[in-house]
């Protein structure tokens, strides 16, 4: 099984958040980058299927030169080889455009992406990859098993679970549940040495538009600070949600 | 050119029950198409009685019945609402963040050749140049989009904009798109639902507990509490972690989101992790031992105490407040 593993490179969710430039770029200075966790969640899947099932397991990632720390550590985890595209990824539609052109040229039969990037939490990439190939798609994925050519998955659903088959090839947005937190794994020395000699090929954008652009961005006003209730006046935490906050 | 949305029903025995979300969609779509001098067009799937949906303005109803689209089936749903759209040549497609939705979304915008924007809050800040604010980095700021493309595809964040009654003499009309059997790639086995239960996509009020009640036997009076008000139950992830709680109950940045009028986290101590996942939530509460708690600095509403003694109390006053109002 030839399994594509899809990487974005994110600010870890505990950096301060900062722009630049009028506030119309992402201010990366001192911010730590991780690989995107939904995406952690899938490479650790995908990992398993090569250690159970002899996969090989390829990652890509669709940005500059800074990004390489992030596919290097995917390896250090277990890929066997990475791809960097060379574009800076301007919206989900390019993105998409792009992993569509190397899983043609690649013959890929399972393509594990997150559900949604934790920086601009668009939620689209996978299902326009599944768009532009008409791939079989699975969103939300919460578990995935593979028989040959045959897939029994769980997606979540609002309130639930739902359990389908499918066929390969197949592309799935993945989640939180396709491994569970404590199997997720830290780079070995081993592996961290391994991963330098490790295949990391450039290739260069297609050519492809973008549908969206994004025009600025702004920081949410400060909070006005938090409204403490005495544990001995319950009445008025009531009086309060039920009079000012209108919620109950 | 009407503006399109997808009013998602829930199945029951009736034959389909319009979902809340879809009255959002409606009233939405209905202050966007007054901008543009344009009506509001539903598609509605496999949903008996749609009347509802006049009551926030929507002007005619497209009623798909297909026993073929009686499971979900984001392709199929996907081409349905493509071919509704085209029929109506509509240029904005308004779609709601429910799991179902937000895994149609891209299919749709891809086959219309549409810009989408997810995670919208707010009405379009401009029209021509087309552009809506969004909730990103895990509602950690605001991005404001601008979409290029002829047509629009919109997912609006729940209960960012708000339910508006709107009275329209509504049309219903029969639609019977083309379905095709290459949209089946992915099949329904079966669903495993916990029927009864308030989920927490649906929720207005969610109530959600964490390591602070000591261990799972205690969860009693959390149920209670959200039975009293109607409220999902959620947890923190170091609860579902220890199997406390189920999985599905996980709500933070690796589980569930939360987009509630309020939500009361009680003895969770608020990990910048938690706080990314609920953070969209309307009105936040906080009932903790610990002063300090990360919390505090996110809530609207604190009680510093403990949650053994305060949540049986609020119970109690909450059902007075229940009988009077």
């Amino acid at each position: 099984m030839n399994l594509l593993v899809c990487i974005s490179h994110v600010p870890d969710t505990t950096s301060k958040i900062n722009f630049t430039d009028n506030d119309t770029l992402f201010d990366a200075n001192g911010v730590q980058f991780v690989i995107n966790p939904n995406d952690e969640f899938g490479l650790t899947r995908a990992i398993w299927f090569q250690e159970q099932q002899g996969a090989n397991v390829t990652v890509v990632n669709v940005g500059g030169p800074e990004t390489e720390p992030t596919l290097r550590k995917a390896l250090a985890i277990g890929a066997n080889e990475a791809i960097r595209i060379n574009a800076n990824p301007t919206d989900g539609y390019f993105v998409a455009k792009q992993l569509a052109e190397v899983i043609k040229n690649g013959n890929y039969d399972l393509i594990i992406a997150g559900k949604e990037s934790l920086d601009y939490n668009g939620g689209m990439v996978p299902g326009m990859i599944a768009g532009l190939l008409g791939f079989n798609f699975i969103n939300s994925c919460v578990d995935i098993k593979v028989d040959g050519n045959s897939v029994t998955a769980s997606r979540e659903i609002d309130g639930g679970k739902e359990i389908v088959s499918s066929q390969l090839p197949l592309i799935i947005g993945g989640q939180k549940g396709l491994v569970e937190e404590k199997d997720l794994r830290i780079p070995n020395m081993r592996g961290i040495m391994t991963s330098r000699t490790k295949v990391l090929t450039i290739l260069e954008p297609i050519s492809s538009d973008s549908k969206t652009a994004t025009v600025k961005f702004e920081k949410p006003a400060p909070k006005s600070p938090v409204k403490l209730v005495s544990a001995d006046n319950l009445d008025e935490l009531i009086s309060l949600l039920h009079n000012e906050a209108k919620v109950i | 050119m009407s503006i399109l949305i997808y009013a998602e029903s829930a199945p029951d025995a009736s034959g389909g029950k319009i979902k809340k979300v879809a009255f959002e969609l409606a009233s939405y779509a209905k202050k966007v198409a007054e901008s543009l001098g344009t009506t509001v067009t539903a598609i509605t799937i496999n949903t008996s009685d749609v009347s509802e949906l006049s009551n926030y303005g929507v002007d005619k109803v497209l009623k798909v019945n297909n026993p073929k689209l009686a499971g979900f089936s984001a392709k199929a749903y996907a081409d349905a609402i493509k071919q509704a759209a085209q029929k109506e040549n509509s240029q904005v497609i308004v779609l709601s963040s429910t799991t179902d939705s937000l895994y149609l979304a891209p299919l749709v915008s891809v086959s219309l050749e549409a810009g989408f924007a997810s995670n919208v809050v707010g009405l379009p800040l401009n029209l021509t140049p087309f552009q809506v604010k969004r909730n990103g980095f895990s509602n950690k700021a605001f991005v404001t989009t601008e979409i290029a493309t002829p047509i629009k595809v919109l997912s609006i964040s729940k209960n960012s904009y708000g339910i508006f009654e709107n009275k329209s003499n509504m049309t219903e009309e029969d639609f019977n798109p083309s379905i095709d059997e290459s949209d089946y790639g992915v099949k329904v086995v079966s669903v495993e639902k916990a029927s009864g239960k308030v989920t927490i996509a649906d929720a207005d009020i969610v109530v959600s507990a964490g390591r602070g009640l000591k261990g799972p036997e205690n969860w009693g009076m959390i149920e209670e509490l959200a039975g009293v008000l109607g409220a999902a139950t959620a947890c923190s992830k170091p609860v579902s972690d220890l199997g406390w709680r189920p999985h599905g109950e996980h709500v933070g940045q690796t589980g569930k989101p939360v987009a509630a009028n309020l939500y009361i986290a009680i003895g969770v101590s608020g990990a910048i992790q938690h706080i990314a996942g609920i953070n969209s939530s309307k009105v936040k509460v906080v009932i903790n031992t610990d002063a300090e708690a990360p919390f505090f600095k996110v809530a609207d509403y604190g009680v510093v105490g403990d949650a053994f003694e305060i949540v049986p109390q609020l119970i109690e006053k909450l059902k007075a407040f229940k009988s009077n109002n």
